[in-house]
């Protein structure tokens, strides 16, 4: 059975400003075997007519945008249970959902609720988990991603990466200038915020292992430089702005350096830049180009992108330099890496017979695997439970962003209703 | 400093006007500019002033279109920076222009076609930057003359998602900046 259907995501008021989903996401290939499950509506106990949040809706939503799980559609619930006493278990048995997800909002002051949410095994008829939690109406789809985490663990034993964000540029054009936009949203491209606007184009964000800043590289200046923002407070400090080339940023895992790329003595060569002294280090040399540096996980060696051997393949070196190593043979075009969250995969962009495509190498078995099937994908980014990967790609004249299963079964579109959208940047998992 | 940029400007202005004289219908702002014959700020900070001089150089003037000078865009092949034999005869004639005239300078804008990755395509345009500066300075131009940039993919001259677009966005375009 495949299971194709469309996510459709409304406008929702949150606080004094309008949530919006800059991004509408929509499920484009299902995934066989994705597990039946019930999210009734919460109940809402307060003031209003309704709770202000649809909780059950956003935690249906970020379920069934994993792949992993096949919320049952509302018209097919058969109760509407709140609390456990009202649950009749041999109903959700006769539906065939394995589990479900029941819960209540209760207003407990101005602005002030506590959301309870349990999860049942249906067939054996036994809470799995269940918590209470107080938000304040800010917090409130927050707090239904924290859900939808906690489901996620529950039930695939592996960390949910809902309550994540997603650096994006879009562009538009109005009267002829077109201009550039950075922003962040929520994993579900919701609440997105401009981060940095610029007539001149802005590229390759990318995020500090605590999620709290991110690099880039703008052009304002009508020449290349790398900034580092802090995403709550808008505070920037400009990096790089050395002659040439000042791109590719990435932070090292301890977020004490960045890897870059300068062209500075003459070709492009990978650097790292010291965060502190702003030194810089050069880590290749080599007459090809050399670029689009990425950490491993352990901070210990960087992959990067390099046509030293006539065409751009993959290679690694060392963190301290040396001998690069190089590690993709599949094809004459594989660049632009990340790494997923364990070490153990590249993500990449990997050219055959003219087509630009998504692949993943395993680094234990040097097996490379293409993903996706558009002809100009580019931006690769692993979710960081690893689960999904978010990268760039063209639908008609526009540029879109989409987002595949590791294993490639499962895939979504994520589109902007108007302009273009690219360069999209997983966050890693928030610091607390 | 100041006034080698005063000079300039009129240079350039003198040479936009030859150009609408022989064009006709050039409605360049820099040309208009020209015509009212003030002096201000102008845009981007410059200062222009009336003062006319005719400048050092010899052959051929900027913005004549028939000059060989009014071309300052060459094309590349796909993943390549090497510069067509065709192209060789323009940026000798850019070169001698440069090398004669010191105070003039260039920014060489290097670009890609949009496929592959974004940051490799930077590096793209940069090599073909470095393939045009290298040429520029065998013929006479000093190092500090010209400047480059790469903007890979993101500034195509042409949009579509094909080979008669993608043709034209791998090139280097040559900038007079004027020191």
């Amino acid at each position: 059975m495949r299971m194709i259907f469309r996510a459709v995501l409304l406008y929702l008021t949150i606080g004094a400003g309008v949530a919006q989903a800059a991004l509408t996401i929509e499920i484009t290939q299902g995934m066989e075997g994705a597990m039946p499950i019930a999210v009734v509506p919460f109940g809402w106990t307060g003031n209003a007519a309704s709770a202000p949040e649809n909780i059950a809706a956003i935690i249906s939503s970020d379920l069934s945008r994993s792949g992993r799980f096949e919320p049952l559609p509302d018209r097919d619930l058969v109760a509407h249970p709140t609390e456990a006493g009202q649950v009749q278990f041999h109903n959700w048995r006769m539906l065939n959902v394995d589990n479900l997800v029941i819960g209540q909002v209760t207003e407990t002051g101005a602005g002030r609720y506590t959301i309870q949410f349990q999860l049942f095994d249906v067939f054996r008829g036994k809470q799995l988990v269940g918590f209470s939690f107080p938000a304040s109406h800010a917090d409130l789809r927050r707090v239904a991603h924290h859900i939808s985490d906690l489901i996620y663990k529950e039930l695939t034993g592996e960390p949910g990466a809902f309550n994540t964000r997603i650096a994006y540029v879009t562009t538009a054009t109005a009267g002829g200038e077109k201009s550039y936009t950075l922003l962040v949203a929520d994993s579900d491209g919701y609440n997105p915020q401009t981060i940095l606007r610029s007539d001149q184009p802005l590229m390759s964000p990318a995020w500090s292992s605590d999620g709290r800043r991110v690099a880039y590289v703008s052009f304002e200046n009508k020449t290349a430089e790398i900034y580092t923002q802090d995403v709550a407070s808008g505070a920037r400090r400009k990096l790089a702005s050395f002659q040439g080339i000042n791109g590719a940023p990435a932070w090292s895992p301890d977020g004490r350096r960045l890897a870059l790329t300068l062209s500075r003595d003459g070709n492009p060569e990978i650097y790292t830049m010291d965060l502190d002294s702003l030194a810089v280090k050069r880590l290749t040399s080599n007459a090809a180009i050399d670029t689009e540096p990425a950490w491993s996980p352990d901070g210990s060696s960087l992959v990067f992108t390099s046509d030293r051997g006539g065409s751009p393949q993959l290679y690694r070196v060392s963190a301290s330099g040396g001998q690069a190593q190089r590690l993709t043979f599949d094809g004459k075009y594989n660049a632009g890496a990340d790494f997923s969250p364990d070490g153990r995969k590249l993500a990449m962009v990997h050219a055959e017979g003219g087509a630009y495509r998504i692949a993943v190498l395993d680094l234990d078995t040097g097996v490379l695997r293409v993903l996706t099937d558009g002809q100009l994908d580019e931006s690769p980014s692993f979710s960081p439970n690893g689960s999904m990967i978010i990268y760039a790609t063209g639908t008609g004249n526009r540029e879109v962003l989409a987002a595949v299963s590791v294993d490639g079964r499962f895939r979504q579109r994520l589109s902007l209703q108007a302009g273009n959208v690219r360069e999209p940047a997983w966050s890693p998992f928030e610091a607390n | 400093m100041k006034h080698q940029l005063n000079r300039l400007l009129a240079v350039l202005l003198l040479g936009t006007l030859a150009g609408c004289s022989t064009m006709g219908g050039d409605k360049s702002d820099t040309g208009e500019a020209a015509v009212e014959d003030r002096s201000t700020t102008a845009e981007g900070g410059a200062v222009t002033s009336g003062a006319v001089d005719s400048g050092s150089f010899a052959g051929y003037s900027l913005d004549d279109p028939a000059s060989p000078l009014s071309r300052r865009v060459i094309y590349f092949e796909y993943d390549s920076s090497n510069v067509a034999a065709a192209d060789q005869d323009l940026l000798a004639a850019h070169a001698g222009f440069l090398a004669s005239n010191a105070g003039q300078a260039v920014t060489l804008e290097g670009h890609a076609d949009e496929r592959g990755s974004r940051e490799y395509n930077i590096g793209l345009g940069d090599r073909r930057t470095q393939a045009v500066r290298r040429i520029l300075e065998l013929h006479g131009v000093a190092p500090h003359q010209v400047n480059t940039v790469s903007y890979g993919e993101e500034k195509p001259a042409a949009e579509g998602h094909h080979d008669a677009a993608w043709r034209l966005n791998r090139r280097v375009e040559i900038v007079y900046t004027g020191r």
